[in-house]
């Protein structure tokens, strides 16, 4: 077996073990109502971690994807009370919107050569200041279109839904699975993250390839506020706060090498549930605190931290010989 | 020596002039802003608030400066002031004295650095997902702390420290003045700071020219941990509790900012812990200028990001290199610059 598979499948195992022990606890937990709810609580925070996942794949990093979130949510909240314009047009405005702050963030890092961090930085505050000039009250939603969307789902067997919501967050995984693996666009992110003078050398086209990172974490970004607008069915310029966290964290707890180079979509969502799993078990709990999910979350990342420098500790050694 | 102060005046002059623009347009707007008085032998005024308010981020960037100086960076200090912040509240309610309090508390704060600083320095993590860990641990370990709840306290001693007053300056002032002055000297009077660039400059080089690599990596991080700790007593005695939730929340973020403005760059290499201050100091100018200028707090974010904008585009080895031949003087000053270190 390669090493690169093994963050990847520790975390599947990881998942699995814990959630074993939960239904060892609480066998509810094992119905497709727990599973459907999983998926559709934790959309939002799965569609923003696949563009992170990307993001960092390519050895950058963007924090501004809570405050797009909410900056998404105010503007919908805006439009659709203040004009007649339909939500699926809206969605299209606020899409292009987000996709191109993305793709203009991917430029200012590319072109003036500056660290992703700080711009992305300067980014996180220009969103959430655009969403507090539009409003700084919590909006709600009151489209009959939202409550048809809401109204859809596929029954699951044993009671369970999957929504809307839920759905799209399987299908961008499942796209954001081919892109990584299968495109050629996938293939340059990885070689990004490999090294950028080295991904130029091998004729890469390294400004294109990074303003298109950015550009589909932007437009990622924008699609998990709309899911996130239809979980709420409102518009809130404080809604969202440290998602990216969340983010980052689910990439990583999913396998994803923070120095880029090294990962896989699919660990992302490995990682995505495992966050929520630990949150269902603490609202079945209910006398646990919900701290605990930082704490537990925080020891997690520190442990796959440890694991990825064990790979490459190892894989390392093992080449050295030959 | 006039010549290391002119020098020094040099490297400050971008702060000096934006803190100096600031001051001047929140004072056309609300001329009040100027005003300073004496009341029971403590100064009152809007630029004394403004280094009252900013003593947090200040001490939090004087410690930021360093650890970004050697190519790090710590994202968890806004965490660790609220493990420090509950610390303090914990210990003074459960009857120890004051001194025993901030020896607890300041311990704690080093205990967290030495945690991030060995995880960079031997594990030989990035310091980003280092101290994302803390990060993101931090507030949950803060709130086991204080169970959840504010823990408020009455502490005569330790309300002093945040809201009290030394000869005439709020004690935080005081406080922030005196700790960067002595790290200042610490590492500018030493070989110690040069040491710190040189690890910045390039680790490999440095730990094969016989610097300790490891152990000052990790007094880095250390220190950056005994500044949120210091930073985390004052805010917490500012409120007189601890609020593990709020308290530091994305300062951070804040502090980072500062030492940008300050002019040190984030890859690491040379640094100025003054210049970081007045960096801090701006972003607090700027907070409070909105506030008093009656200018709608809504676009607070949008004109913090307007000017690290800005500031990145004049830093940008793009923008330098493409306009160097417009400033001369700035190029040319470099190299003595860099002799009379």
């Amino acid at each position: 077996m390669k090493p690169k598979y093994l963050p990847l499948i520790a975390t599947l195992v990881i998942f699995l073990l814990g959630y074993a022990l939960c239904v060892a606890q609480y066998p509810n937990i094992l119905s497709t109502r727990v599973i459907g709810n999983l998926l559709t609580d934790n959309a939002f925070l799965g569609i923003a971690a696949v563009g992170m996942t990307f993001v960092i794949l390519s050895g950058g990093i963007d924090l501004s994807i809570g405050s797009v979130i909410a900056f998404t949510g105010v503007f919908l909240a805006v439009v659709l009370e203040h004009s007649s314009i339909h939500p699926l047009v809206a969605f299209a405005m606020v899409l292009a919107i987000a996709t191109l702050f993305g793709a203009a963030m991917g430029a200012i890092i590319h072109y003036l050569e500056m660290p992703a961090f700080i711009v992305t930085l300067a980014g996180m505050f220009l969103a959430r200041g655009m969403a507090f000039v539009l409003s700084i009250d919590s909006i709600p939603i009151k489209h009959p279109f939202y409550a048809t969307l809401k109204g859809l789902y596929v029954k699951l067997p044993g009671g369970g839904r999957i929504t809307l919501i839920g759905g799209l967050m399987l299908l961008v995984f499942a796209v954001g699975i081919l892109l990584a693996h299968r495109t050629r666009f996938g293939t340059n992110v990885y070689a990004l993250g490999g090294g950028t003078a080295t991904a130029r050398l091998m004729g890469v086209p390294v400004a294109a390839t990074t303003v298109r990172i950015y550009a589909l974490s932007g437009l990622l970004a924008g699609l998990s506020g709309i899911v996130f607008s239809l979980y709420t069915s409102a518009g809130y310029s404080l809604a969202a706060v440290g998602v990216e966290l969340d983010a980052i964290t689910a990439v990583v707890i999913g396998g994803t090498l923070l120095t880029g180079g090294s990962g896989f979509v699919a660990g992302t969502f490995v990682g995505t549930l495992i966050q929520g799993l630990i949150q269902t078990y603490i609202t079945f709990d209910g006398s646990l605190s919900s701290w605990w999910t930082k704490i537990l979350i925080g020891l997690l990342l520190f442990a796959f931290i440890l694991l990825q420098k064990g790979i490459i500790y190892v894989s390392r050694h093992r080449r050295q010989p030959a | 020596m006039t010549s290391f102060f002119r020098l020094y005046l040099n490297r400050l002059l971008p702060q000096l002039i934006a803190l100096a623009v600031i001051v001047v347009a929140v004072s056309l707007v609300f001329p009040g802003f100027l005003n300073l008085e004496i009341q029971n032998g403590r100064l009152y005024g809007s630029l004394v608030d403004i280094l009252n308010r900013g003593a947090p981020v200040v001490l939090l960037a004087i410690g930021m400066t360093v650890v970004i100086a050697t190519k790090g960076i710590d994202l968890s200090v806004g965490a660790v002031m609220a493990i420090c912040g509950a610390t303090a509240a914990a210990a003074i309610t459960s009857g120890h004295s004051l001194a025993g309090t901030l020896l607890i508390t300041l311990a704690v704060g080093i205990l967290c650095g030495l945690w991030n600083g060995v995880l960079v320095a031997v594990l030989d993590i990035q310091p980003i997902i280092a101290t994302l860990v803390l990060m993101v641990a931090g507030r949950g370990i803060a709130q086991l702390i204080t169970e959840g709840a504010i823990l408020t306290f009455n502490d005569p001693g330790l309300i002093f420290i945040g809201s009290g007053s030394f000869a005439g300056l709020p004690m935080p002032v005081v406080i922030w003045l005196v700790f960067g002055v002595l790290i200042a000297m610490l590492v500018r009077r030493t070989a110690l700071g040069m040491l710190i660039e040189a690890i910045g400059v390039n680790r490999q080089a440095s730990t094969l020219s016989g610097v300790l690599t490891p152990v000052l990596l990790i007094a880095a991080y250390v220190l950056s941990g005994l500044c949120a700790a210091i930073a985390g007593i004052i805010a917490a005695a500012d409120i007189r509790g601890a609020d593990a939730n709020n308290a530091g929340l994305w300062l951070e973020l804040d502090a980072i900012l500062a030492v940008v403005v300050g002019g040190t760059s984030l890859l690491g290499g040379r640094f100025s812990i003054a210049a970081s201050v007045l960096g801090a100091i701006i972003i607090q100018a700027i907070n409070t200028g909105i506030l008093l200028s009656g200018f709608p707090p809504e676009f607070n974010l949008i004109i913090k990001a307007a000017i690290i904008v800005v500031i990145l585009v004049l830093q940008s080895p793009r923008f330098r290199t493409a306009f160097a031949f417009l400033v001369p003087a700035r190029g040319a000053s470099k190299p003595s610059e860099r002799a009379a270190k």
